[in-house]
C-alpha cells in the first residue's frame, strides 16, 4: 500500500480538517475570512468525506491522458475520490468519467440519493460480475461455474484446437508453429504487466490472431 | 487541431490548451467536420467534409512552400528534403510509378540515389517532387474538395504557417479522425511533414501529437498485443520474409540507425521466455516463435471466423461486437465460433452476443466462458499514457465476489495449459514446456512480471539499467527492451516515482513516474536546437552546446558525448538515414499523400482518376462486401462518428455506471437544422439511419453545431453518429458501428469509421 513520506500539501489540509474539497472552496473564496468561514460551517455538516479514510493514487482507467486519481476507502469500501492535486498532469483536475470512476466498484445505494454527498452510502456496483459464468451450447441462460472447472475446460478446449488446427511447417516447407483457429483481442485498459503476460502465453501456444482495439 | 475533439474525449488535456491561450496567447486553429465543444474553444475553426484531411493538409504545405514560410535550415538539416530520388519515379493520375496489376506497389523507382543537393534545386531532389505534387493543392481546389470555405481556409494556413519561424512552434494534435480512414497513414503523414517543414518537431510545446483514447492503449502497442509485432515493436516472423533466425536478423537489421540493436532486444526477448533452454546452437528458440500466413489483423480475424477458420476466441477486456466495423456481421460471424472465453467486469454485448435482439440461442452452439475481472483499482501494475509516461496504479479495494486480476487469470490460464499438456502430451508440446513461467507457485507477483519485461542479467538475476546493457549473446534476458529501466531498481522502481518537481521549467518532469524510452521526455530533441547546438528560441533551451559540453534538460535522443556537427545529421535516430521523411519509400500506398475520396464518398475524386485509394484493404464475407457507389443516390448523405465525455468507447463499462447513464442516457444521431427542415424532424422524433450494410433506429438530435458544406457546386449533409450504446448495461440503444464499413487503411487496417454514405427516414 502506497505511504507518502513527506508531508505534501494534502496532508496539511488533512491535518486541519480540511480534505481537497476543502482546498478548492478557499481557492473560490480566497483569504482567512472564507477558511474561518468554512471552519465554522464545518461544525454544523455531516462527518467529513475523508475522516477515517484511507487514500491510494491511481491513474485514471479511461482515456490516455494519465490523470492521477485519489482513491478514498474506508473499511475496504470505496467512499469517494479525487482528482491528484500532485499530479503534473491533471493537478487535481477530473472530467465526469474520471470523477465517476468510484462507480465501477461501488455505487450510491439506489434508496440514499437524497442525502448530501458526504454521507451518500455507497454498495457494490450490482452489475459488476463477481462469478465464472458459462453458457452451454444452445443454452438460453448461464450457470454459475468454480474457477477451478472453468480454467481447467478452457484448457482443454485451447488443446483440442489447437492440436487439431497445429502447423509445424507451411506448404513451402517452412516451420511456422502455428495455429490459426485461435485469436486474442487483448484489451487497452488492463495494466502492461497483464498484457505481457496475455500475449507471451497466446505467442506461447502458436496463435497468430493477436490484436487489440489499437486497430480501430 | 485536427480529427480530434479533446475538450469532449479527453478534456484535462484541453484544459492545458486553454491555459496556453489565456496565459501565453497561444492561438487554437481547429477543423473538423462539425462545431465540436473544441471548435467552441477556438480561435479559429474551419469546417472540413470527412475524409478530406489529406487534401487539407497537403494544401497548408503547398501554402507553406509557395510563400516561403518553411522552416528552411531545420529543413535540410533534419529531413531528407536534400536526397535525390529515383530518376524514373513519377506521380500520374493519382498513381505513383510501380503500380502492379495485383493491386500493390513495386516501389524499385521510390528509392534514393544517394546523392543529395543541400541547395534543394535538384529537380529531383525530395524537395522539388514534394513542391510539384503539393502545387496542385492550391486554395480554390482544397476549398472545392473539403468544403472549407476559402477565406478561411486561407486564414488558417497563414496564421500556422507564421509557426514555420524559427523562434515559434506550432503544436499539431489528432486523433481517430485522421487515422479511420483508407487514406488514415497519409493523413498523419501528411500533418507530421507539415510539422517538419515549419520546424515543429522535436521541441517542446511542438510535435505531432495523438490524443490516445485508451488509458492503456500505448502500453499494449508497446508490449506487443498485435499480429505483426512483438514487445518492443519488434516484427513478429512472417513464414514468407524470415524462414529462419539469419533471415529475420537479416532484413530486420539495418546496417545504420539505432535498429541495428534489433538482434539484442530479439535475442533477449526470446532468453525471457525460453531461459535455458535458448541457446545460440538452436537460434535461441526463435522457431518456437508462430509465423505469420497473411493479414491476422482485427477485421481479418472475424473475417475468418466467418469462413470458419478462427475457432475458438478470447476478448479480452475489449467488446467487439459494439466497437468493430460492421458490427452486425461480427456478431454473425461469432455464432461459428466453437468457444469463446470473455474476461471483464460487466456482462458485454460481446459476452451475450447470443442473445443479442433478433439471435435464437437455440441455433448457436458457440460455448461461452465469461470470467470476472478487477478494475483498475482493485489491483496493482503500470499503465502508458498518450506521453509515453509508465505509471504504477496502486490497489484501492479488494475485487468483488470472485473477480480477480487479470494478472491472476493469465496465470492461472497457462498453467492450466501447460498441464495439460504436461499429462496428456499433444501435438508439439515444446514451445509450452519450455516457457519459462515462473511468477509464483500460487499468486502471480507483478513485481517478478515487471522485472522480466524491464529485463535482468541471466548470471546474477539483476535488473539490466538500460536497454544499452542488453547483449545478442544470451547472457541478458528482457520482456521488453522499450521498457529497460521502468523496474530497474525493486526497492524504487522508476515507475513509482511521484516527485513532480520541474527545474527545466519545460513540463519535462523527470522525477515523475518514467517515460519510455530512458526516460526521454520529447522525442527527436536533437531538433530542438539547430545544427550548431544553439537553441531556436532561449525560452525552450531543452539543450545548449555551451563550446565544450551539451547542457541537458532532457535525456538527449542523439549521442551527447559527441560535438553538434556530429549528430547535425542524425536527428532521427531509429531511421537509417538519420534524417525524417518528407518522402517515405516504405509507406505502402505512397512515398507522399495524394487526396483520395473514402471508399464511399458523396462526390467523384476531384483530383485524379483514382476514385479511392487503390490499395485500400476491402475485407470479404457477407455484408462486409456491401458499399454504396459514389453518388449514391440511396445513400445522399455523408455519415461518421463520434464520442461524448460522459461515456468511454463501446460503453461496456459506462453504461453499468448510474451517474454517467443518468448524464447521456440514449443513443441518438446528429443532424443538421437544414436537413431536419427538409425531411420534417425535430428533436426527439424517431428516425431510421440506413447504410448499404444495416439499419437501426435512434432519436434525432437537431443541432446548428452541424451544418451542410458546399463541395463542387453541391450541398453536402452530415449525419453524426456516437457508438456508446448497445443491447446491454443500464442504457440501451442501438449500436452505431452496425453501419460502419469494413473497409481498411492498407499500412494500419484500421477501418474507415469516420466517412461513410447513409440516408435517414422519419419513423
Amino acid at each position: 500500500m502506497f505511504s507518502m513520506k513527506k508531508l505534501s500539501r494534502r496532508d496539511f489540509l488533512k491535518s486541519v480538517g480540511l480534505g481537497a474539497a476543502g482546498l478548492t472552496a478557499l481557492d473560490a473564496f480566497g483569504g482567512r475570512s472564507a477558511e474561518a468561514l468554512l471552519l465554522k460551517k464545518r461544525t454544523e455538516m455531516p462527518p467529513w468525506k475523508l475522516q477515517y479514510a484511507e487514500e491510494t493514487p491511481t491513474i485514471c482507467c479511461y482515456c490516455g491522458v494519465g490523470c492521477g486519481i485519489i482513491i478514498h476507502t474506508r473499511d475496504g469500501k470505496v467512499i469517494g475520490c479525487q482528482g491528484d492535486p500532485d499530479h503534473p498532469i491533471n493537478q487535481g483536475a477530473l472530467c465526469p468519467k474520471g470523477q465517476a470512476i468510484t462507480d465501477v466498484s461501488f455505487v450510491v445505494a439506489e434508496n440514499e440519493r437524497r442525502h448530501s454527498m458526504y454521507e451518500r452510502p455507497r454498495v457494490r456496483n450490482p452489475r459488476r460480475l463477481t462469478k465464472v459464468l458459462y453458457r452451454a451450447p444452445f443454452a438460453t441462460e448461464w450457470e454459475e461455474k468454480s474457477w477451478d472447472w472453468a480454467l481447467s475446460e478452457i484448457a482443454k478446449r485451447v488443446k483440442a484446437t489447437r492440436d487439431a488446427t497445429f502447423e509445424r511447417t507451411d506448404a513451402d516447407g517452412v516451420t511456422v508453429n502455428r495455429t490459426q483457429a485461435i485469436s486474442l483481442l487483448g484489451s487497452a485498459t488492463v495494466n502492461t504487466e497483464e498484457n505481457y503476460l496475455m500475449q507471451k502465453m497466446m505467442r506461447g501456444i502458436g496463435a497468430v490472431h493477436i490484436d487489440h482495439c489499437a486497430r480501430l | 487541431m485536427i480529427g480530434a475533439n479533446p475538450a469532449s474525449n479527453h478534456p484535462i488535456a484541453f484544459r492545458w490548451i486553454t491555459k496556453g491561450r489565456e496565459q501565453k496567447g497561444s492561438k487554437l486553429i481547429v477543423a473538423d467536420p462539425w462545431f465540436t465543444q473544441s471548435a467552441a474553444m477556438a480561435d479559429l475553426y474551419v469546417p472540413l467534409r470527412p475524409g478530406t484531411d489529406t487534401a487539407f493538409l497537403n494544401g497548408i504545405m503547398n501554402y507553406a512552400i509557395q510563400n516561403n514560410l518553411f522552416h528552411r535550415e531545420y529543413v535540410v538539416a533534419y529531413t531528407n528534403a536534400s536526397y535525390i530520388v529515383h530518376p524514373d519515379f513519377k506521380i500520374e493520375d493519382g498513381l505513383f510509378s510501380g503500380f502492379l496489376e495485383s493491386g500493390k506497389y513495386d516501389t524499385s523507382t521510390w528509392q534514393y540515389t544517394g546523392e543529395k543537393d543541400p541547395t534543394l534545386q535538384h529537380p529531383n531532389c525530395v524537395f522539388q517532387i514534394l513542391k510539384r505534387h503539393l502545387s496542385r493543392y492550391d486554395i480554390k481546389t482544397v476549398s472545392e474538395i473539403t468544403g472549407a470555405p476559402a477565406d478561411v481556409y486561407e486564414e488558417v494556413c497563414k496564421l500556422y504557417c507564421s509557426t514555420g519561424k524559427p523562434d515559434r512552434v506550432g503544436n499539431a494534435i489528432y486523433c481517430m479522425g485522421l487515422t479511420q480512414h483508407t487514406h488514415g497513414t497519409q493523413n498523419v503523414r501528411a500533418l507530421a511533414m507539415l510539422q517538419l517543414l515549419l520546424g515543429n518537431v522535436g521541441l517542446p510545446g511542438g510535435g505531432v501529437n495523438a490524443e490516445r483514447g485508451e488509458s492503456n492503449v500505448q502500453g499494449a502497442c508497446d508490449i506487443g498485443v498485435l499480429f505483426h509485432v512483438l514487445p518492443g515493436y519488434n516484427p513478429v516472423p512472417s513464414a514468407k520474409a524470415h524462414p529462419t533466425w539469419a533471415a529475420y536478423r537479416e532484413k530486420t537489421t539495418p546496417s545504420t540507425g539505432y535498429w541495428v540493436n534489433r538482434p539484442k532486444f530479439l535475442v533477449s526477448m526470446l532468453k525471457a521466455w525460453y531461459g535455458e533452454h535458448a541457446t545460440g546452437e538452436n537460434d535461441f528458440c526463435y522457431d518456437f516463435l508462430p509465423k505469420t500466413a497473411a493479414d491476422h489483423s482485427h477485421v481479418s480475424t472475424f473475417q475468418d471466423m466467418t469462413k470458419g477458420v478462427v475457432k475458438g476466441m478470447f476478448a479480452w477486456g475489449q467488446n467487439p461486437v459494439v466497437g468493430g466495423p460492421s458490427a452486425v456481421q461480427a456478431r454473425e460471424a461469432m455464432k461459428n465460433l466453437e468457444w469463446l472465453v470473455c474476461v471483464d467486469l460487466f456482462e458485454t454485448e460481446t459476452a451475450a452476443f447470443w442473445k443479442a435482439p433478433g439471435a435464437d440461442p437455440a441455433k448457436i452452439a458457440t460455448e461461452v466462458f465469461l470470467l470476472p475481472a478487477a478494475c483498475s483499482y482493485e489491483k496493482e501494475g503500470s499503465i502508458t499514457n498518450s506521453g509515453r509516461w509508465i505509471q504504477w496504479r496502486w490497489q484501492a479495494v479488494e475485487p468483488p465476489g470472485e473477480a480477480r486480476s487479470d494478472l491472476w487469470i493469465a496465470d492461472r490460464l497457462f498453467k492450466a495449459i501447460r498441464k495439460e499438456y504436461q499429462e496428456n502430451g499433444g501435438v508439439f508440446p515444446d514451445p509450452i514446456l519450455k516457457m519459462k513461467w515462473d511468477y509464483g507457485e500460487a499468486e502471480c507477483d507483478v513485481v517478478k512480471v515487471a522485472l522480466e519485461i524491464n529485463g535482468y542479467e541471466v548470471a546474477t538475476g539483476a535488473p539490466v539499467q538500460s536497454f544499452t546493457k542488453l547483449a545478442d549473446d544470451g547472457s541478458t534476458a528482457c520482456g521488453d527492451w522499450l521498457y529497460s529501466g521502468y523496474y530497474n531498481d525493486v526497492h524504487n522502481p522508476p515507475c513509482k516515482r511521484r516527485d513532480n518537481v520541474d527545474p527545466s521549467g519545460l513540463a519535462c518532469f523527470h522525477r515523475w513516474a518514467f517515460s519510455w524510452p530512458a526516460n526521454r521526455r520529447i522525442l527527436y530533441n536533437r531538433c530542438s536546437v539547430d545544427p550548431s547546438g544553439r537553441p531556436w528560441h532561449p525560452e525552450r533551451a531543452l539543450f545548449r552546446w555551451n563550446g565544450t559540453g551539451w547542457v541537458k534538460n532532457d535525456v538527449p535522443d542523439f549521442n551527447a558525448k559527441l560535438p553538434p556537427v556530429e549528430t547535425a545529421d542524425k536527428a532521427f535516430i531509429m531511421l537509417p538515414e538519420g534524417q525524417a521523411r518528407l518522402f517515405a519509400p516504405g509507406v505502402k500506398d505512397g512515398p507522399v499523400p495524394e487526396h483520395y475520396e473514402p471508399v464511399e464518398s458523396p462526390v467523384g475524386n476531384r483530383m485524379s482518376g483514382q476514385q479511392h485509394n487503390p490499395l485500400a484493404v476491402l475485407w470479404k464475407g457477407s455484408i462486409f462486401d456491401k458499399y454504396a457507389p459514389a453518388e449514391s443516390a440511396d445513400f445522399p448523405y455523408v455519415a461518421t462518428t463520434f464520442r461524448l465525455p460522459e461515456h468511454y468507447q463501446t460503453g461496456g463499462v459506462t453504461r453499468n455506471q448510474p451517474y454517467l447513464v443518468e448524464l447521456a442516457p440514449e443513443m441518438f444521431v446528429m443532424i443538421s437544422k437544414t436537413l431536419a427542415e427538409k425531411l420534417g424532424l425535430k428533436s426527439g422524433d424517431w428516425v431510421r439511419v440506413a447504410t448499404a450494410r444495416s439499419e437501426f433506429k435512434a432519436k434525432v438530435a437537431v443541432s446548428s453545431l452541424v451544418r451542410p458544406l458546399t463541395v463542387q457546386g453541391r450541398k453536402i449533409e452530415m449525419v453524426c453518429i456516437p457508438w456508446h450504446w448497445g443491447f446491454q448495461g443500464l442504457a440501451t440503444g442501438a449500436i452505431g458501428n452496425d453501419l460502419t464499413p469494413a473497409a481498411g487503411d492498407p499500412n494500419t487496417r484500421i477501418p474507415e469509421y469516420k466517412a461513410f454514405l447513409c440516408n435517414v427516414h422519419k419513423v
